[in-house]
């Protein structure tokens, strides 16, 4: 299980060479325009994250993510999902910049390979800015309801943290 | 919404800090928070484009084309009667795929387009269910490779930065299993009013 998981992404890497290579694509080229593409999202990201990140250290500094941890916990203990990522599950349907910002966090102070660490990692790449994807798309289509769209998206969002704890345990 | 949220986290900050005695280690935080969020993005940077780089390619390879004929049939009984529009299952299955490589430049434009063209494929009127299927599949990550985070873990000095992949799968496949299934059932919750209406209407 392992050796499968560290083999995937050079296998990736290595099939997306040979492919391209095969259907006659300029790979280098393509490959600077898709890492120029992900520069562009970093940069795009940067701002929102000195705003969260600095709003996080100073929610932290005042000792309200510590508070709002200890009212959650008797709830997030019924799902399994650690006391440390609280804020992290209110936080991420809203805001993807704001929610990475805190889960590194959250990796850092609780080390990153411990199970509080690697549970924040698997909750970030393991759910979706939900209520920003449903204003963007419905105000996009013109969608006057949503009926059943935000409700059915936070329900999905507590499942994928639920069973990010879940698997954390699980498999490490 | 997000203003709302920064403001209060500010506000929050504050009341907190100032309840505690803690007022002075707020101020210091307000400014390391803003110097590591350039050193955390500058640290993530580097795998951020090299896998973006990567997925350009593997899009033009024609393995991605490949994933959206092969993901097509599996889409189709989400969408209803909409699913016999060929362009708007062509553009639902891209979107689906872009999403899946990480090509988050690339899945957004594609989904907006699917999600109009199944807007009008329903008429273009009320909250259709093919529209909200796809919006709410799009509120669910379906990433093959969480580059983000694995960039993250690396900057930390994680021993396998990329180890958490399973189990990102995991969840992942029971978030979007949770969000299809919690759709469905909430169907009969919230009715399309507009669309009942009509059908009142002309009987």
């Amino acid at each position: 299980m392992d050796g499968l998981t560290s083999a995937v992404a050079p296998l990736l890497l290595a099939a997306a060479g040979v492919c391209a290579l095969y259907k006659q694509v300029d790979v280098f080229p393509a490959f600077l325009k898709g890492a120029r593409e992900g520069l562009q999202t970093a940069v795009n990201i940067l701002p929102t994250m000195v705003g969260m990140l600095t709003a996080v250290y100073m929610l932290r500094a005042s000792g309200c993510i510590d508070l709002l941890g200890r009212l959650l916990s008797p709830a997030l203990t019924l799902l399994g999902i650690p006391e440390e990522c609280a804020a992290l599950v209110l936080l991420k349907p809203v805001s993807g910049g704001g929610g990475l910002a805190l889960g590194s966090e959250v990796m850092r102070q609780a080390g990153v390979d411990s199970y509080a660490g690697r549970v924040a990692a698997v909750m970030l790449g393991a759910s979706e800015t939900s209520v920003y994807t449903i204003s963007l798309y419905c105000s996009h289509v013109g969608l006057r309801r949503t009926r059943y769209a935000l409700p059915a998206a936070l329900l999905g969002d507590l499942a994928a943290f639920t069973a990010a704890a879940f698997f954390v345990r699980l498999l490490f | 919404m997000l203003s709302w949220v920064w403001v209060a986290f500010l506000a929050l900050s504050l009341l907190c800090g100032g309840m505690t005695g803690r007022l002075a280690e707020v101020t210091a935080a307000m400014a390391e928070g803003a110097g590591q969020a350039v050193t955390l993005l500058l640290s993530i940077t580097g795998l951020m484009c090299f896998w973006s780089g990567v997925m350009e390619v593997l899009s033009r390879s024609g393995i991605a084309a490949w994933i959206a004929r092969a993901l097509r049939p599996l889409l189709r009984p989400l969408f209803g009667d909409a699913a016999r529009d060929g362009a708007a299952m062509e553009a639902v299955s891209a979107n689906v795929t872009a999403n899946l490589l990480g090509l988050s430049n690339a899945a957004t434009p594609i989904g907006l387009r699917a999600a109009d063209r199944l807007y009008t494929v329903c008429g273009r009127r009320g909250a259709p269910d093919a529209v909200l299927t796809l919006v709410t599949l799009n509120s669910a990550s379906i990433q093959l490779i969480p580059s983000t985070v694995a960039a993250v873990r690396a900057s930390l000095g994680a021993a396998a930065p990329f180890d958490i992949m399973p189990a990102v799968w995991g969840a992942s496949v029971v978030s979007v299993l949770a969000v299809l299934s919690a759709s469905r059932l909430l169907r009969p919750v919230y009715p399309d009013c507009e669309r009942e209406m009509e059908k009142r209407g002309r009987k």
